[in-house]
């Protein structure tokens, strides 16, 4: 199981999550800019995803579609604003099924003992997107930190 | 979901659900431990009973306050689905990367093989031959 923390704020527009992944920095970099590697592991395994363009440089732009077993697409697109290997990797993402709703994402990759960092840090136009995207149905600024949360629930539930 | 949430979201509120996980108690038993005021207390116990984490049950002059687990055991669930959701994407890419190391191991242990019969290097150059390798990869 991945080792990550997912960190949203009441009343905050971003979301980051940090984990460890067990590789080189530099494996890692390409693994997320190289469009042959994306389909590998990009999305749940259930879907497939097609690149349909992928240009990973400041300016480029990116789509992605997705496939379920039915057919059903789901296309994703954005921008790179910032591609720096092996630490840094800046975009936008926007799914079409939601036009509009636009959110910037920063990948910053560290070196670390047991392989990188990385930390994914996504800022909304709004806490609203933001909630949207954490939950659908959940209300207002009433998104908890999810970690601590479930800490919570899990130790109440563990000695109930 | 969003009435147990912000039932969760407020820092007494957790300590007042902790304190319950322990025992049941009774309002007075709560101020006591809380150390801030009844009507405090009370206001942090309406919001927890309307979002359906304690119940409430009068014992001759007491109202005692117990946890309800059924929301929690919603909000859990609710919970491991969301998270579901990012550890198969981080699994994924963990496993994938795995993959890619695999894959590299065995492709330069076939040339540090091959460069062992061939030179007379001390195997502290090979390595740092092979990591200077990795990196430029």
């Amino acid at each position: 199981m991945a080792n990550y923390t997912i960190v949203a704020e009441p009343d905050k527009q971003e979301i980051v999550i940090t984990s460890i992944l067990k590789a080189p920095r530099a494996l890692v970099f390409q693994a997320m800019t190289d469009p042959a590697h994306i389909p590998n592991w990009w999305g749940p395994a259930y879907l497939t995803t097609h690149i349909d363009r992928m240009e990973a440089r400041p300016g480029g732009s990116w789509r992605y579609v997705q496939r379920d077993a039915q057919g059903n697409e789901h296309a994703f697109r954005g921008v790179y604003h910032d591609v720096q290997g092996p630490e840094r990797i800046v975009y936008t993402f926007e799914w079409e099924g939601m036009p509009g709703h636009v959110l910037l994402e920063t990948i910053t990759l560290e070196e670390h003992p047991e392989g990188t960092r990385m930390i994914d840090h996504s800022v909304f136009q709004s806490v609203a997107d933001r909630d949207g995207m954490v939950a659908s149905g959940m209300e207002g600024g009433a998104a908890e930190t999810l970690d601590r949360l479930e800490s919570l629930v899990a130790s109440i539930l563990a000695t109930s | 979901m969003s009435e147990i949430f912000e039932g969760l979201a407020e820092p007494h509120r957790r300590q007042i659900v902790e304190l319950l996980r322990i025992r049941e108690r009774s309002v007075g038993e709560i101020v006591e431990a809380m150390g801030i005021s009844q009507p405090a207390v009370s206001k942090h116990l309406r919001i927890l009973k309307e979002a359906g984490l304690v119940d409430v049950q009068p014992d001759a002059q007491k109202r005692i306050y117990r946890l309800r687990l059924e929301p929690l055991i919603e909000l859990d669930a609710w919970l491991a689905s969301y998270r579901s959701l990012w550890e198969a994407r981080l699994d994924r890419l963990e496993a994938y990367l795995r993959k890619l190391q695999d894959e590299q191991a065995s492709t330069q242990s076939a040339g540090a093989s091959a460069e062992e019969a061939l030179s007379e290097e001390t195997s502290t150059d090979r390595a740092s031959r092979r990591l200077s390798h990795g990196a430029s990869d």
